[in-house]
């Protein structure tokens, strides 16, 4: 019916001629117009992008990532720079705690140029006490933050996806003592692990890591564990096997291929765990170090000076708020992709 | 359809649309369906043919994205006055639907049985809510009937079954439960929405024959909702063949079965599996049905249709009358067409199923 | 029943016991000095180690360790409190924690299922909106900032409640840190209950129910509230646990004497207190578990389905 759109829409009102009556014999009526050009990754996508939140948690996450990645360069001052000069009399003037500023702004609102010490200089969010630029130390410390997230979740993908396809592919005795384990790692609270690690360890990020891979993999290793139960029984597996395929091949090209995107869904939600956890122990004091920062410690440092600095804790729990929100976003946007409801008839 | 008999629901011209995600759907273009007292129609059609939609408008049982763009579905009973009265049960609000139709007058039971009891609670309670509801009995007489109920619909060891949460029975004995609770506040009309898809084929055959007996003992209406042409032969009076949100055929089940017209029906009697057929795979219909988010124009069935004519693909046929029960939608009836047969294999098919029915009558 | 019970209480038992020998272990075979308040000589630390029974077989040491722990006597810090007993300071600890936490747990729970409710009831409404913007923010911002949030605006801006925790005045200063430890709960619960709500609303039980002749308050108590609500069970463990480790920083922050205030101060201080970050990674873990356990069984008594199939384990 696809050959014929020039015809008016209008064919309720249409009056049959006799010429109408004859047969549509040579037409190919076995390719299904609604299936046939759908694959399945296809399919997925436009579910995903059809999802207003999970576009919205895309474009966050983007425009964060961006940032952290150029942040830091789009103006003169290092993260760990103090912002000052020397005065006539040789003294340092600094920088300290100036609230943000945009000189041309300012003077396009009320007709006025700024005035004090720095009045020449834009800061987007502002100075520290100690007159660092905190534009350029949120979104350092956002690419902190960021990149320990990452690479841990993408360690921890594998150590619990190998964990998990191992346990449930081979099942039986393997299965049950590998699971038992799991049952004790996962009754541990990561306080208790993360209070046992500031014993061996430094503070600082090796901490942060070492306690947030020694976590999270616990989660994506059931779930790739469950995919494997549910897999391991269909058909093309049991083909395969019965083929003569050994083990590994079975497990990386006709098992993994599947549960890529279950994990892929619970990486968008460890990232945000992740960060979360980052925050929290370099608040707490064991995490990033100075004069690293991250956005744990740049909510910390704004704490230290909220009654005489207000402004400073804003940027970074903004940044941490909209990353929990993008990555969730994007985590709820894919799970729904995957299993879409049906919303047939 | 036949005079003898009054009309007990009647459901003219409805026309649904769904909103969705991906746009507006379309799913129901104008269905018009009656039932007579006593009687059994079956509505006929793939998956998506919106065969359920259409009975869930009847039970105001529509999802909250469906809008009813027009039509009215009738519904004719006698009062305790003895007055017969007919409403448009789309017109009614929920709550006096809910009150006074739903089970009390029209009674549903659905698919799948694993999925539609309460698993919280025990199925006797689940029985008596319909008489709480509809009958105001004491708790005594609730327990009473519902136990009789069960006897009824063949679960052995009622008292002790009472108790029992649903994952504690089987499949086959779920549905008899829904059964049980379908009928729990004496309805007139069943309507069973595919009550044997889910089930063994060997309890299918139970299920649907308790259904026929209650029928008959109850003096019930009832609708059947199926894909099964086998279910359709075994229990209907009267058949409606659905295609894509619109009755494409209906007519007695002799008619349908032996006599049958549109080129839908051709297809979905071909597709029945039959032991002497010698061909070496089973016909199905190719496609699949349409998708409405963008409606075809002409024929829905046009481009799955192997007969299709030219001016399918440019008006939709209006209902041309066969017999005085038998209609159907199909170009091919109009005085111009072409003079088509139903395929040989199903005319061969169709004979012998005939000669294995006259065997035995 | 009864023997399902007592299997899972053994399992759980089983696991602490493994999990405070691990911990026993790698807080013993700690690199440094277990004495580092005093000035001693070598000899005089291989004494003090002796009669410390330091050097017995590391099992042997920790069937004592459990025998004390089992009488409630954790020993003595090795830097923190000038080396008062543990039991002393725990004690304490617990019971301003505990309250805390208990108050955040109870509102957040109490308040979530509220608005998770009308939030389902009023589904694809204005209130529905509200409460999801509500669920995610809570969802996305951790505790201790929103404490800092209240404590910057009504403790100093507005100065009604105290500016730091008082154990004079509990009630009055418990609410600032109560509240915000309860948000994250109070959002999760919000969100799940509603999820749940809309599915069982969704579900073919309740569409029979309905057809049966249902509708309105009767089908949500009836139906929809008991199977949505069983399946929140599940979520308040982690939840507790969450609120747990929240509690350190907000603990830290309004200056409240908790476990998690312990906590911070043994491991992120100048020296680690070893002998409090093995009382409290035994403290902790034992609440995890018995969390999970009671929980786990809570699920039992709840579900008709695990109920009656635990049943038939026993006959």
């Amino acid at each position: 019916m696809a050959k014929k759109n020039a015809q008016p829409a209008a064919a309720a009102a249409y009056v049959p001629v006799k010429e109408d009556f004859v047969l549509l014999s040579q037409r190919d009526i076995r390719t299904d117009a609604n299936f046939a050009s759908q694959s399945y990754w296809k399919g997925v996508f436009t579910h995903f992008f059809r999802n207003r939140r999970a576009v919205v948690g895309l474009v966050i996450i983007t425009v964060i990532i961006l940032l952290a990645i150029f942040g830091p360069m789009m103006n003169a001052f290092g993260y760990r720079d103090i912002v000052q000069y020397r005065n006539e009399k040789n003294k340092r003037v600094v920088a300290k705690g100036i609230s943000p500023q945009i000189p041309a702004l300012h003077k396009l609102l009320t007709g006025e140029e700024l005035e004090g010490n720095f009045s020449e200089y834009t800061f987007l969010f502002g100075t520290d006490d100690l007159g660092r630029d905190l534009w350029t130390r949120t979104w350092y410390g956002a690419r902190v933050s960021l990149l320990i997230a990452f690479v841990t979740i993408i360690i921890d993908m594998i150590i619990g996806m190998s964990y998990g396809l191992i346990s449930g592919y081979f099942g039986g005795m393997v299965d049950n003592v590998m699971q038992r384990f799991v049952e004790i790692a996962n009754s541990v609270p990561r306080l208790v692990i993360v209070s046992v690690l500031a014993i061996f360890m430094p503070k600082g990020m090796g901490l942060v890591i070492v306690a947030l891979l020694l976590t999270e993999w616990i989660g994506m290793s059931k779930i790739a564990r469950a995919e494997m139960l549910k897999i391991k029984e269909q058909e093309y597996v049991l083909a395969s096997r019965t083929l003569g395929a050994r083990s590994n091949h079975i497990i990386f090209k006709e098992i993994l291929p599947n549960t890529i995107g279950p994990i892929i869904t619970q990486v968008m939600f460890s990232i945000p765990t992740a960060i979360f956890t980052e925050a929290f122990l370099s608040f707490v004091g064991v995490g990033i170090v100075l004069p690293q920062c991250s956005v744990g410690t740049l909510i910390e440092d704004g704490f230290n000076n909220i009654t005489t600095l207000p402004y400073q804790i804003l940027p970074p729990i903004i940044v941490l708020a909209l990353l929990m929100l993008g990555f969730n976003f994007i985590g709820d946007g894919l799970r729904e992709a995957l299993a879409p409801k049906l919303e047939d008839m | 359809m036949s005079e003898a008999n009054k009309t007990i629901l009647d459901i003219k011209n409805l026309d649904i649309s769904f909103k969705t995600n991906a746009g507006t759907v379309h799913a129901i273009r104008g269905v018009n369906l009656d039932l007579c007292r006593g009687e059994t129609v079956a509505i006929v059609g793939e998956s998506g043919s919106g065969k359920s939609v259409t009975m869930k408008a009847a039970m105001g049982l529509l999802d909250s994205n469906a809008t009813v763009n027009s039509g009215e579905i009738l519904y004719t009973y006698t009062d305790e006055s003895g007055r017969e009265v007919t409403v448009d049960l789309l017109k009614l609000p929920k709550k006096q639907l809910r009150q006074n139709y739903n089970g009390q007058r029209i009674a549903m039971v659905f698919q799948d049985p694993m999925t539609s009891l309460d698993p919280t609670m025990t199925i006797g309670k689940q029985i008596m809510e319909g008489m709480f509801l509809h009958k105001n009995m004491s708790k005594d007489a609730a327990h009473a009937r519902a136990i009789e109920l069960l006897r009824l619909v063949g679960i052995p060891d009622a008292e002790k079954r009472f108790k029992n949460y649903p994952h504690q029975l089987s499949g086959g004995m779920r549905q008899r439960v829904v059964i049980a609770i379908a009928l729990s506040a004496d309805p007139d009309i069943l309507i069973c929405d595919e009550p044997t898809t889910a089930l063994d084929v060997t309890i299918q055959a139970r299920i649907l024959e308790l259904i026929m007996d209650i029928q008959k003992k109850m003096g019930l209406s009832v609708i059947y909702i199926t894909h099964d042409l086998g279910v359709v032969a075994k229990v209907a009076d009267y058949v409606d063949v659905m295609y894509a949100g619109k009755i494409v055929e209906v007519g007695n089940v002799n008619e349908i079965f032996y006599d049958p017209k549109h080129p839908y029906t051709w297809g979905l009697l071909s597709a029945m599996p039959d032991l002497d057929t010698d061909d070496d795979r089973l016909y199905s219909i190719p496609g699949s049905p349409p998708n409405f988010l963008h409606e075809p124009k002409g024929d829905a069935f046009a481009a799955r249709n192997q007969f299709a004519l030219a001016v399918d693909e440019k008006a939709d046929p209006p209902l041309f009358q066969v017999s005085r029960t038998h209609f159907a939608a199909t170009w091919l009836l109009h005085p111009d067409a072409p003079k088509i047969e139903m395929p040989k294999e199903l005319q061969a098919r169709l004979a012998r199923a005939r000669k294995e029915v006259e065997k035995y009558l | 029943m009864t023997k399902y019970v007592l299997k899972r209480i053994g399992m759980a038992l089983l696991t602490l016991l493994i999990i405070t020998f691990l911990l026993f272990l790698l807080v013993r075979i700690m690199p440094g000095n277990p004495f580092p308040s005093e000035r001693m000589s070598a000899e005089q630390i291989a004494n003090k180690r002796a009669e410390m029974g330091l050097d017995d077989p590391i099992l042997t040491q920790f069937v004592r360790y459990m025998g004390n722990v089992l009488r409630g006597d954790f020993g003595k810090g090795t830097s923190l409190y000038n080396g008062a007993p543990i039991k002393t300071v725990l004690s304490t600890a617990i019971s301003n924690s505990f309250r805390i936490g208990g108050i955040a747990i109870l509102l957040g729970t109490l308040v979530g299922l509220l608005l998770g409710v009308t939030a389902a009831l009023n589904k694809g409404k204005f209130l529905d909106g509200f409460c999801t913007v509500f669920s995610i923010l809570g969802v996305c911002v951790p505790s201790y900032v929103f404490l800092i949030f209240l404590q910057y605006t009504f403790s100093f801006k507005i100065p009604f409640f105290p500016y730091f925790f008082d154990p004079s005045r509990f009630a009055f200063s418990a609410i600032i840190p109560a509240v915000s430890l309860s948000l994250f709960t109070m959002s999760t619960i919000a969100r799940f209950t509603r999820n749940e709500m809309v599915e069982v609303f969704d579900s073919d039980y309740v569409r029979l129910a309905e057809a049966k002749g249902m509708y309105g308050r009767g089908l949500v108590m009836k139906h929809v509230l008991r199977n949505a609500l069983i399946p929140i069970v599940t979520v308040l463990a982690p939840l507790v646990v969450d609120l747990l480790t929240g509690a350190l920083v907000v603990e830290k922050i309004y200056g409240i004497n908790g476990i998690g205030k312990l906590m911070v101060d043994a491991i992120a201080g100048e020296g680690i207190d070893y002998n409090y970050v093995l009382a409290l990674g035994i403290l902790y873990s034992a609440l995890y578990i018995g969390i999970m356990l009671v929980v786990d069984l809570l699920y039992g008594v709840l579900d008709p389905r695990i109920r009656v199939s635990a049943k038939g384990e026993e006959a």
